[in-house]
Formats: C-alpha cells, sequence, structure tokens
C-alpha cells in the first residue's frame, strides 16, 4: 500500500471532461449540450502501483484514461505530472511528455497498423522518439523487447492479421514498452481476449511491470481481473468516482452501495457459492450522462437514498489511510 | 444423477458433426458432439472462442452457414431434427425451439417497432389475430421486468439500452412458450449487473415455465450460477461432460481443470494466475492426437498419437483423455 512517502508521479485534481452534443436534426444556432463524461475525478497516481479502475459501460472509464494522456481536451481541471501540470503544455512539449506515458488499447487487433510488419510497429515509437539511433541499434532494441514479451523472434516482418488476439496484444504491450515508460494506461487490455490467453496477458503485465518499475493505470470492466492486477482500485460511475481503496480494503469491506451492488454481481465459478448467494439488483438502467441526477449521480437506483442526496454531491471521504468513499449516508448503511 | 433419470430427455444429440467446406481446405468446427437434455434442465456448453459451441447452436436451429454440413442425429421429443425440411423446421424454431443470440443490438430489426417484431411471432406460429398478439406481447414484456411495457411497444430498439434489448429479445423467444431455449452468449455483451438481472430472469423463467435452457457461454461463473449439467468444449470436441459440481469441484480434464484455474476470481487471493500456455489451436490443422496435448501439462507419447474417445468413467461423467486427473491420487 502507498504512503505519503512513495513518489507520486500524476495526481489528478478534479479533472472534468465534456463533450458538446448536439442534435443532428437541433438548428445551428441551438446550443449544444454538454456529456458529462468525466465530472470531477481526483486521484493519486504512485510510482510502481497498480491502479485499477472499474466501472460499467458508459461510467467515464475510458475517458479518464484518455484524458490522463491528453488524449481528449479536458474542459477544466489539471493532471500534474511529475510537478508540472500536463494541461499548459502545448502540442510539442506535450509530444515530448508521451515518451514517458505510454498506451495499451483494448481492441488489440485494430489498435495495429495492417500494413505495417510487426518489427516497424514496435520501432515506431523509437523512431519518433530517438531519431539518433542507428537502424542495428533499433533493430536490437525490438528483439529484445520482443522477446521480453514472448513474441519469437522469426515473426518481426510478419503482418498484424496473421496472429491471434493475445499474440497482437503483445505485440501493443511491446510497442508501448520500446521507450521504457514511467506510466502505461491500459484500456481493456484483456477484456477481448480468450480467458486462457487473458490470464497469459495478465501475468505477462504484472512480471513486465515488476522488471521495470512501471506505474499502471489498469482499466477494466471486470472485477475479477482488476482484483488480480491492482494495488489500489477506483470504482466509477456516470463520470463520477464512487470510492476508491486498496485492494483489499475494497474487496473485502466495500462500503459504497455501487460498489456492494456490482462485487455482489459478479458471477464466481463456484455453483454452491452461486446458488446460495444473494444479489443486490440494481433497479433500471444507467441515466443519461447529458442529463445526470442532482446530487448524488447514483440516488436513482441507490437502495439507500433519501431527500438529501438529491440535493448534495457527495465528495470522496477518507474512512481509512486506505480507503474513500462518497456517499452521504455511509454511517447510516455500514 | 437420479434427477436426469426420472426426467425424459426432449433433446438427445448423438454424434453431432459439423463440418465447414473452405477454400482452404474441411475445417471441423463440431466433432462427434453427443448430450441429453431432460426437461427443466439446463445444460451450459463452456469453451473459447472458436471450440465450435455455438456452430453447435446454429446446427441444432438449422441456421448454419450454406458451406455447413451436418452429420449425425439431434432428437428432439424423439424426431430428428437435423433432416427436416425448411418447414417443417419453421414451425418448430420458436414455437418449440427459440434461441437468444448474442448480439441483442443486432439481433433486432432497427425499422420496426419493437412491439411490431414481438406480434410477428404469435401472428405467424400461433395465428392470432393483432389485439390478442399485442396484448400478449405485452404480458411477456411484463414478465421480463419490462418497465412501462406498454409504452415499450411503440418504440424502436434503438431507443432501448442493451439491457433492454436483450429483454426484448428474451420475451420474443418465450412468446410461444417454447420448450427448449437455447442462448447464444446472451450476457456476453452486457455490464455485469445487467448480467446479474438477466439471469437472475432466466433463472425465475427456468422455475415458471420449466423451460430447459442450453446455455452457450465463456463464462463459468455464468455456468455454476445457472447450469444443471456442464460439456466443456475445445477445438470442437467434447471434452468433459458432467454435473456442474462435479466439473467446477473435480474436474479430471485438464484442459478443465486449466481452465478454473485461469479464471482470474473474486474470491481468490489476487496471486498470480496459472495459465495454460500456447494458443488455441487453428481448426484447419489440428494436431495429431489429442486435440489439447500441445498445451497439455499432462501429455504423453500416446496423447500425441492417438486421439482419446469420450468415455463415460463414471455413470453419467463423460471426458475424452488418456491422462485425466487422478483426484484419489491429488488428494
Amino acid at each position: 500500500m502507498s504512503t505519503a512517502t512513495d513518489n507520486v508521479l500524476m495526481e489528478v485534481k478534479d479533472l472534468k471532461v465534456h463533450f458538446n452534443i448536439k442534435a443532428d436534426n437541433a438548428w445551428p444556432w441551438t446550443p449544444g449540450q454538454a456529456l458529462k463524461a468525466v465530472d470531477g475525478v481526483n486521484l493519486t497516481i504512485y510510482e510502481g502501483e497498480t491502479l485499477g479502475v472499474v466501472g460499467e459501460s458508459g461510467c467515464g472509464k475510458s475517458t479518464l484514461a484518455r484524458a490522463l494522456l491528453r488524449l481528449v481536451p479536458i474542459t477544466d481541471g489539471s493532471v500534474v505530472w511529475l510537478g508540472q501540470d500536463l494541461t499548459d503544455l502545448d502540442k510539442k512539449q506535450m509530444r515530448d511528455k508521451r515518451q514517458e506515458l505510454q498506451m495499451i488499447f483494448q481492441d488489440p487487433l485494430a489498435s495495429l497498423n495492417p500494413r505495417m510488419t510487426v518489427g516497424d510497429i514496435i520501432a515506431e515509437p523509437l523512431r519518433t522518439f530517438k531519431p539518433h539511433l542507428s537502424k542495428k541499434e533499433v533493430k536490437d532494441q525490438v528483439r529484445a523487447i520482443m522477446d521480453r514479451v514472448g513474441l519469437l523472434p522469426n515473426v518481426i516482418n510478419r503482418y498484424p492479421h496473421e496472429f491471434s488476439g493475445g499474440q497482437c496484444q503483445r505485440i501493443g504491450i511491446a510497442r508501448a514498452l520500446i521507450l521504457k515508460p514511467k506510466l502505461v494506461v491500459c484500456d481493456e487490455p484483456v477484456s477481448a481476449l480468450d480467458v486462457s490467453i487473458q490470464a497469459q496477458v495478465v501475468n505477462l503485465l504484472k512480471e513486465l511491470q515488476e522488471e521495470m518499475g512501471l506505474s499502471l493505470v489498469f482499466i477494466a470492466h471486470d472485477l475479477s481481473v482488476v482484483k488480480h492486477i491492482s494495488d489500489r482500485v477506483l470504482v466509477m460511475y456516470l463520470g463520477n468516482a464512487v470510492e476508491l481503496a486498496s485492494k483489499h480494503s475494497l474487496y473485502d469491506t466495500p462500503r459504497h452501495p455501487y460498489t456492494k451492488a456490482l462485487l455482489s454481481a459478479v458471477p464466481v465459478p463456484d455453483p454452491q457459492h452461486e446458488r446460495g448467494k444473494k444479489i443486490q439488483l440494481l433497479a433500471g438502467d444507467l441515466p443519461s450522462p447529458i442529463n445526470p441526477p442532482s446530487g448524488c449521480v447514483f440516488r436513482t437506483r441507490c437502495p439507500h437514498a433519501n431527500e438529501d442526496c438529491a440535493s448534495q454531491k457527495p465528495v470522496l471521504e477518507n474512512l481509512s489511510s486506505e480507503h474513500q468513499a462518497a456517499c452521504l449516508r455511509l454511517a447510516e448503511i455500514a | 444423477m437420479t434427477k436426469t433419470v426420472e426426467k425424459e430427455n426432449i433433446l438427445e444429440v448423438d454424434n453431432l458433426r459439423v463440418n465447414f467446406k473452405t477454400p482452404d481446405g474441411l475445417v471441423t468446427a463440431v466433432n462427434d458432439l453427443t448430450f441429453n437434455l431432460a426437461q427443466g434442465e439446463t445444460l451450459g456448453i463452456v469453451g473459447e472462442s472458436g471450440s465450435g459451441k455455438s456452430q453447435t447452436a446454429f446446427a441444432l436451429m438449422g441456421l448454419l452457414a450454406g458451406n455447413g454440413v451436418i452429420e449425425g442425429e439431434a432428437r428432439f421429443e424423439g424426431q430428428n431434427i437435423l433432416t427436416l425440411n425448411e418447414k417443417a423446421m419453421n414451425h418448430i424454431r420458436s414455437e418449440k425451439i427459440a434461441m437468444i443470440f448474442q448480439d441483442p443490438m443486432t439481433s433486432l430489426n432497427p425499422y420496426m417497432k419493437v412491439g411490431k417484431q414481438l406480434m410477428e411471432v404469435l401472428l405467424l406460429h400461433k395465428g392470432m389475430n393483432k389485439a390478442d398478439a399485442f396484448e400478449a406481447s405485452v404480458k411477456m414484456l411484463d414478465a421480463v421486468k419490462m418497465p412501462e411495457a406498454r409504452k415499450r411497444m411503440n418504440m424502436y430498439p434503438h431507443e432501448f439500452s442493451g439491457g433492454m434489448r436483450q429483454r426484448v429479445m428474451i420475451a420474443m423467444a418465450l412468446l410461444c412458450q417454447p420448450k427448449l431455449l437455447i442462448a447464444d452468449e446472451p450476457t456476453t455483451a452486457l455490464d455485469v449487473t445487467v448480467q446479474a438481472q438477466i439471469l437472475t430472469l432466466l433463472n425465475e423463467l427456468k422455475a415458471d415455465f420449466n423451460t430447459s435452457i442450453i446455455m452457450i457461454t465463456h463464462d463459468l461463473g455464468v455456468v455454476a450460477g445457472l447450469c444443471d449439467k456442464v460439456l466443456v468444449m475445445y477445438a470442437g470436441r467434447t471434452m468433459e461432460y458432467g454435473q456442474t459440481e462435479d466439473v467446477f469441484y473435480r474436474p479430471t480434464h485438464p484442459y478443465t481443470k486449466g481452465l478454473l484455474e485461469a479464471i482470474p476470481r473474486l474470491d481468490g487471493d489476487g496471486g498470480a494466475l496459472a495459465t495454460i500456455a500456447g494458443n488455441p489451436p487453428n481448426l484447419l490443422n489440428l494436431p495429431a492426437g489429442c486435440p489439447f496435448q500441445e498445451r497439455c501439462l499432462y501429455a504423453e507419447d500416446r496423447c500425441r498419437k492417438e486421439s482419446p474417445v469420450l468415455e463415460e468413467y463414471q455413470p453419467g461423467k463423460l471426458r475424452a483423455c488418456h491422462k485425466p486427473v487422478n483426484w484419489e491420487v491429488a488428494s
């Protein structure tokens, strides 16, 4: 668990990403509406840790990931990377920073250029950021990283379509790691993979992290995968952080009603446990992020909501040194 | 086991084999699949992508692609449904056997109101008049817990969320009260909380209508909660088949065991995951002998030469393996 002495890599303060949405049939002069994809998230990423981000589709976890690397325009708030606010940087300065901040994408095949060979794909970051390297140096580094992620050297001249999903994800990992970044944001890196391959990729990421001292932001909708890889976990709902805690604290004693419902909904491969368990079903669907509920965004589906929840917006409160939750009625429902 | 002996089987599949003629050669997507299903029972078919689980469903429903060739028999209420002509099959589809597809986003017609799509089933199969069909559809939407069912009848699929669309699909499948429901990855595209809603719904339907369900999924957690029996497929073949408890607590096939250990579990300690080395095989180019031998920890010479046959090693428990995990020795 991170303590105050750990080195802070990134500090995110009140991050907001709003998209301007306009109906197709709207008049040109009608103002658009704001879709609040991420609405005020605070978090800190320490050196060498893995922060898991979980939530259902539409909760803003992918937008958060992209905002950390400034891949989407940030509406408000700051992303401080090693003491420097990334939102202040111009395009060229940001580009230099990208050496330290890399990303692994969800769809392994779609994120690789089909007309480039594996060797070229993996070498591209080197050629971009370190143009002074000789051809041989580039090739050596590519071979070294390919070996590290478990790709045989003889595939270097093949094209992405010749590989299976798991292999493609290894290529994506190699490409992200060849510049030896400090932070890698993984956006659902294993959700498109089969179970047996998923385990291989999760273990590989864990090994590489230890070896290279990487920090990972691991985004996933699968709570069991996140449990395996993370040190701390952030739970998001409709653009808001509802709970942030160390892995053990979160999974053993979830405090927020949404986290509780989410955890109870995950099927466990144990027939007796599954048949006996009580699932806290959430009523209804996710509200629209264009017009989110007032006060607590979860109140429309929360079994404990009362009038206060409609008027007051809860913020993340410290429950212990390693557990924060955003709920007005924590004391009553615990 | 006593449970299955008493009940009559409504579906008996014998040596089902599905071949596809492709430009690269003959692909056997499903290889000698045999299983039984009793009334009210739920069978889970699990496997990774390419293991042939969906093709099994398509074969049973007569929905195979044009280059698919079926061998073997599938007797539904004593009648072989694999050789029926289109007209007779249409009669069975929906009225006797219904299917829920994986992707609720693309399996509804975007140009038709949901109500019309639901009513169509009743108009065609039951010969109801429109007013009755409308009422029956509303009732069914209520049964699958669709809020404001009457209002929803007049809406188009794009106005629904993923979970809602899957409810429409389930309602549509249940309109004629089929005896057998084939669900092909019904919750894969959905979020966990929505998945929990749908699974609870399926469990209730099972109890209310005594429907038999074939649940096709890659998620062993889903199988654990819903299914009585499990069939584990790999490269088109049955690896292990038995009662859910037996397969989950005492998997004897190395593949089943590996699969169970490789899943990240919510009740696990979060340590490193066990892995199955290698990749699923290419169906065009299967290894000699057992299809799993290249990735199997226990493979020996025999596994590389002879393909193991599926045998009943204990009543109701089948597996295809030369080197099964021996629990007596292991424990």
